[in-house]
């Protein structure tokens, strides 16, 4: 004979009305620092006491680099379509339709225009959350068409890549991008008109062969992945043991390929400061 | 000679001729006509298959060991007014990637192209075409010198990629080929790009932006090599075969996509079945393509160039 009778059979409590902390309040960085997200996203989404800086996308750019996050988007509604009927294990436009389903994204990149301390500024940013960031039609078209808006109404021109490379389902048409990108960023550069490449976690394959390392100045955040061959295809076909900090965007400020290293609450004023010395224009404070 | 798995059939039938022939010159029985017979059915063989080659099987045609590789090509296209010219004035001279000037007929050319060995040392040696940044600067230096003489530059495509290598990596492997792209976009002179091989991704672009790109019926031109595309996306080699097929990266396919100009015809049996007969198509290639574009203005030249790219790519809205 038991003590104590329990009065009702099991545990009650439903899954909702459990004591639980809600998802996504805290981040959990990759040293094991531990913040709460609003904090984070306070900090610039830099972790505070390791430096980490987290992932983001164009969402978190825009807000950061445009003057009270307002700005006009540009060909928002350009979609991929499936010129070579591809299809691994999956059919190449189920993946698109999952991809935009779960990030809420049309495709790769978004471009926009807007102020930057006061001052037009042209924006394509990368999402890496579609596709792993790949390069296809769209990506190629968007950029051409954001380059040629700065073209025409001579304003600044950046660009913040994320993106595994090029994206292969369009196979070579995407490789054809590496062309139509750089065919616009010749013209923009014969017509005197500034271009910074920001290289953000990860910028490697196709991008860094094409526009990501063509800036005027190429910039980076501390610890981004940058590199033509990912580490592993590097390490598979050389056999070699990679240095430490191999293919990070300090190890390519050494090399010679970046101008220089922002962390990320810099940014907006490091860019702007750049633009304002390459025109000869005062600086803004 | 060489055979592919599919070429069996072919290999067969060769040495049942041969045997044939044989016993012709070793006997007094008459082989004229059995001869005759399986010569018949040889070629009726060879016209089956390469008439029905999958995407797969042309990669293996692009690779095979006997193909002319571009050095071959330029001699060939030049004989003895080939001078070759080395290094990027920076770091080294690339052995997987040659230049040069040569000329066809009356005119001078600037060659550029990746150059693959034909036995273990040689293929060592050129590193198997995949080339280092420098290789990619050195092209561009020459690319540059031709522009300043107001000299055509012809580049032959020929690699299975750019090196991933740790030096490479350091030296900028990306900006390099980034550079080149961008460069070529604007060169003042005609480029005519033909790919003889293979083509694989960023490292054949890096010398692939042209006024006209040509491909040769057999070569491939892809994002990724089959072989690489299958363990990406299947996580196995072995579906090289589909992967080969998905990617869409025979000429004529390139060709559908508008990413190449034309297609330069093999002789039967591929570009190593009958070279001379190759050498002569892709001369006439060159001397036809480079009447069409020689009389434009630089700034057309470029113009038009520049337009071919812009409208590369297929989408919605």
């Amino acid at each position: 004979m038991s003590w104590f009778k329990r009065k009702e059979k099991g545990i009650t409590t439903s899954t909702e009305e459990k004591k639980d902390t809600p998802k996504g309040l805290w981040y959990k960085s990759p040293t094991g620092k531990i913040i709460d997200t609003e904090e984070l996203e306070k900090n610039f989404y830099v972790s505070p006491e390791d430096g980490y800086h987290v992932r983001i996308g164009s969402k978190e750019y825009f807000e950061i680099l445009f003057d009270d996050n307002k700005f006009k988007e540009l060909d928002a509604s350009l979609t991929s379509k499936d010129p070579l009927k591809f299809e691994d294990t999956k059919k190449y436009p189920d993946r698109l339709k999952a991809a935009q389903e779960k990030t809420k994204l049309k495709d790769a990149v978004r471009t926009a225009v807007g102020k930057s301390k006061g001052n037009d500024l042209v924006i394509a940013c990368m999402d890496f959350s579609f596709i792993g960031g790949s390069m296809g039609s769209v990506v190629g078209e968007k950029i051409a068409r954001a380059a040629d808006y700065a073209l025409k109404h001579k304003v600044p021109f950046m660009i913040i890549s994320k993106s595994g490379g090029a994206r292969m389902m369009e196979a070579v048409l995407s490789l054809m991008q590496l062309a139509k990108t750089s065919v616009k960023l010749a013209q923009l550069a014969d017509a005197g008109i500034p271009y910074i490449s920001l290289c953000t976690d990860p910028t490697t394959g196709g991008t860094t062969a094409s526009f990501a390392m063509l800036g005027d100045i190429n910039i980076s955040e501390p610890g981004a992945l940058i590199g033509f061959a990912g580490p592993r295809v590097v390490k598979d076909t050389t056999g070699q043991e990679l240095p430490e900090g191999f293919q990070t965007s300090e190890f390519l400020l050494e090399h010679g390929f970046l101008d220089f290293i922002t962390h990320r609450k810099d940014l907006k004023d490091r860019v702007n400061l750049y633009i304002d010395l390459i025109t000869n224009q005062p600086i803004r404070a | 000679m060489e055979y592919l798995d599919f070429e069996l059939p072919i290999k067969e039938l060769q040495d049942q001729l041969e045997k044939c022939q044989l016993i012709g010159e070793e006997s007094d029985v008459d082989v004229t006509q059995t001869c005759k017979k399986i010569e018949k059915k040889l070629l009726e063989t060879k016209k089956e298959i390469y008439k029905n080659l999958t995407a797969w099987q042309r990669v293996q045609l692009s690779r095979h060991p006997d193909r002319p590789y571009t050095l071959d090509h330029i001699k060939a296209l030049c004989g003895n007014t080939f001078l070759e010219l080395h290094g990027d004035r920076n770091v080294k001279d690339d052995k997987a990637m040659i230049g040069g000037l040569g000329k066809i007929g009356d005119q001078t050319y600037m060659f550029i192209g990746q150059q693959k060995g034909f036995n273990t040392k040689t293929r060592q040696y050129r590193n198997f075409g995949m080339s280092n940044p420098e290789g990619y600067r050195k092209a561009l230096r020459l690319m540059k010198s031709a522009e300043k003489f107001g000299i055509p530059v012809v580049t032959l495509i020929d690699t299975p990629g750019a090196y991933p290598g740790l030096e490479a990596e350091e030296r900028g492997q990306g900006e390099a080929i980034a550079r080149n792209i961008l460069e070529m976009a604007r060169l003042k002179v005609p480029v005519i790009a033909i790919v003889i091989g293979e083509g694989a991704s960023g490292g054949a672009l890096g010398i692939g932006v042209g006024d006209r790109v040509l491909m040769l019926e057999n070569a491939w031109y892809s994002v990724i090599s089959p072989e690489n595309c299958s363990s990406i996306l299947w996580r196995s080699w072995d579906q090289k075969e589909q992967a080969a097929e998905a990617l869409k990266l025979t000429a004529s396919d390139a060709k559908k996509l508008k990413v190449v100009d034309a297609i330069i015809k093999e002789p039967l049996g591929g570009a190593h079945a009958d070279r001379a007969a190759t050498f002569k198509a892709v001369k006439e290639a060159i001397e036809k393509n480079y009447e069409e574009l020689k009389n434009l203005s630089p700034k057309d030249l470029v113009n038009q160039r520049m337009e071919k790219y812009l409208g590369m790519g297929v989408f919605k809205g």
